[in-house]
């Protein structure tokens, strides 16, 4: 009896010392991996001081980067939520010949290289594009000289390739969850589309809508692949992540300190997505149980 | 929509690729740079996914199966690949590894070089790739009833055992799904590769995207179109292969 009894004790003692073993292996891996890169990028745009730190994020080209950076993102946000919305229900709410087709082409953005999305609009809209002729008409017919590849157009346009499937994966899985039975009370009580849309729907999928915003920020945020296959002009069509890369690259023990205090700017923007991100988490959780 | 913004861009690709003569396509992706490239992206991709699978497991396994004051915080970590922009990784990592940064000063004093080998791309993607694992498994995990393991513990099997028996037959499909996804993920790479890697012909330390990124800067279209089009057609058996999965898993769980 004592000896079983000992036995199952041993095997407790055991049970919890491999738990220990794997929290201590989960928080070396984390450490090593993902704080000392954090913590590095920080000591290293500071190692030459604070004023050396100010003077690097604010040159000419920081800021336009800065710019550029924040209305790409922004743009992708809005389009995106826009068409994730409608992808979302259009993909839980109506059924039609090729649904899960489209569903499984929503995702291909997430399984191409960003160096293919890129390549893919220089293909298109370049000089030797398929396209090209299209916008050198519109172009001469309406008189303004619009270029898409190398220019403006070009990184907004691969930042919302980038960034595409974001949001409807995050709210699809919720408008499968809610079900329809709210939203046909509604239709038979006699609520217009917008109405139920605005006063059923959105409510049901606010969260998930707000989780797969930030992950969309995040991502448009810290494009580079695609961005710079597209972008060639420093100062003009640079966004954050390519003026890290351009300073980085210039080699110069000054440049590279710079990059890294560029690099920290993107460094506090991800982490404050991150934390909005735990926050949402905790209100999807909240509102997932209830 | 979609189709305006993915599809055409992609099509254009593939039309591009296609209007080259199969003579004139398979000389450019038999060049031996070319080769080279995609050997090492997805020879480093598949061992830096199989990496990601063992400490993803674990990662997750604490997530979900133990309690400590920091998991919260270490929860919101994992993220931190996926926020952190690829260019910043890749010139941290390059530099934390080079032989002047820490720990690659130590590393290397030892004689083990980690930025510009082939064991740097690989750290890279595995940077890159751990939040996919982890994320795929955490919530099978969540979903996995820890009864059938006392059951199993009580009828005397080993940790190991139940593990192997138990655990791991119903995380599988979970697991070749992250695993598949940070594949992907590896063999795409370019923002956090580039730095690390050094993309050097030589050493055969370039990897595809920086290939295709190389023949564009030098506008020659059609070999970083038919380039692409050899990756498109790698990435979409990937995406295949987990669809694949995920379609036996569903119809199993909805056997039982």
């Amino acid at each position: 009896m004592t000896d079983r009894k000992d036995n199952a004790k041993l095997k407790g003692i055991r049970h919890r010392s491999i738990e220990r073993v794997l929290i201590i292996i989960s928080t070396i891996f984390a450490a090593v991996m993902l704080v000392l890169p954090l913590g590095y990028v920080i000591v290293q745009s500071f190692s030459k001081g604070a004023a050396f730190y100010l003077s690097a994020i604010t040159t000419e080209n920081v800021i336009s980067a800065l710019q550029l950076s924040l209305f790409a993102a922004g743009i992708a946000l809005l389009v995106n939520t826009f068409f994730g919305i409608m992808a979302g229900i259009l993909l839980t709410r109506y059924s039609f010949r090729g649904k899960q087709v489209l569903g499984a082409l929503i995702d291909i953005p997430f399984s191409v290289s960003p160096v293919i999305a890129g390549l893919s609009y220089i293909m298109l809209f370049g000089r030797t594009g398929w396209l090209s002729p299209v916008v050198d008409d519109l172009n001469s017919l309406t008189g303004l000289g619009v270029k898409i590849v190398f220019a403006l157009p070009g990184v907004v346009l691969a930042t919302i390739f980038v960034t595409f499937p974001f949001i409807s994966r995050e709210i699809i899985p919720v408008l499968n969850a809610a079900g329809t039975d709210e939203e046909e009370a509604a239709g038979l009580m006699g609520a217009g589309a917008f109405t139920v849309f605005r006063r059923i729907t959105l409510p049901h999928m606010k969260w998930a809508l707000l989780y797969g915003m930030i992950l969309c920020t995040a991502r448009a945020l810290g494009e580079f692949g695609a961005v710079n296959a597209l972008s060639r002009t420093r100062g003009e069509t640079f966004t954050l992540p390519l003026e890290v890369d351009a300073l980085y690259l210039s080699g110069s023990a000054d440049s590279i300190v710079a990059a890294f205090a560029v690099s920290s700017i993107l460094v506090l923007m991800a982490m404050l997505l991150l934390v909005l991100k735990t926050f949402t988490e905790y209100h999807m959780n909240k509102t997932g149980r209830s | 929509m979609l189709s305006v913004l993915i599809l055409i861009p992609l099509a254009s690709v593939l039309l591009k690729g296609f209007t080259l003569s199969p003579q004139r396509f398979f000389e450019i992706i038999t060049e031996k740079n070319v080769i080279c490239a995609f050997l090492t992206s997805i020879g480093c991709a598949f061992l830096a996914a199989f990496i990601n699978c063992v400490f993803g497991l674990i990662l997750a396994w604490t997530l979900v199966r133990c309690d400590f004051f920091y998991k919260p915080f270490l929860d919101g970590l994992i993220e931190l690949p996926f926020a952190l922009p690829t260019a910043v990784a890749g010139i941290t990592l390059s530099k934390m590894y080079s032989d002047t940064g820490f720990p690659g000063k130590y590393l290397s004093a030892i004689g083990i070089d980690i930025s510009y080998t082939h064991a740097g791309i690989v750290l890279a993607m595995v940077f890159v790739g751990i939040p996919f694992v982890v994320r795929t498994i955490e919530p099978v995990l969540r979903k996995l009833d820890p009864q059938y393991e006392e059951a199993a513990h009580i009828m005397g099997a080993g940790s190991i055992y139940t593990f192997g028996r138990v655990v791991l037959p119903e995380l599988g499909p979970a697991l070749l799904t992250g695993f598949g996804l940070a594949f992907a993920r590896g063999i795409g790479e370019y923002g956090s590769v580039i730095y690390i890697s050094g993309n050097s012909a030589k050493a055969h330390t370039q990897v595809v995207s920086y290939v295709i990124m190389q023949k564009l800067n030098y506008m020659d279209y059609e070999g970083a179109a038919a380039i692409a089009l050899v990756m498109l057609v790698i990435s979409f058996l990937i995406l295949l292969g987990i669809n694949l999965v995920q379609i036996r898993q569903s119809r199993r769980v909805n056997d039982i």
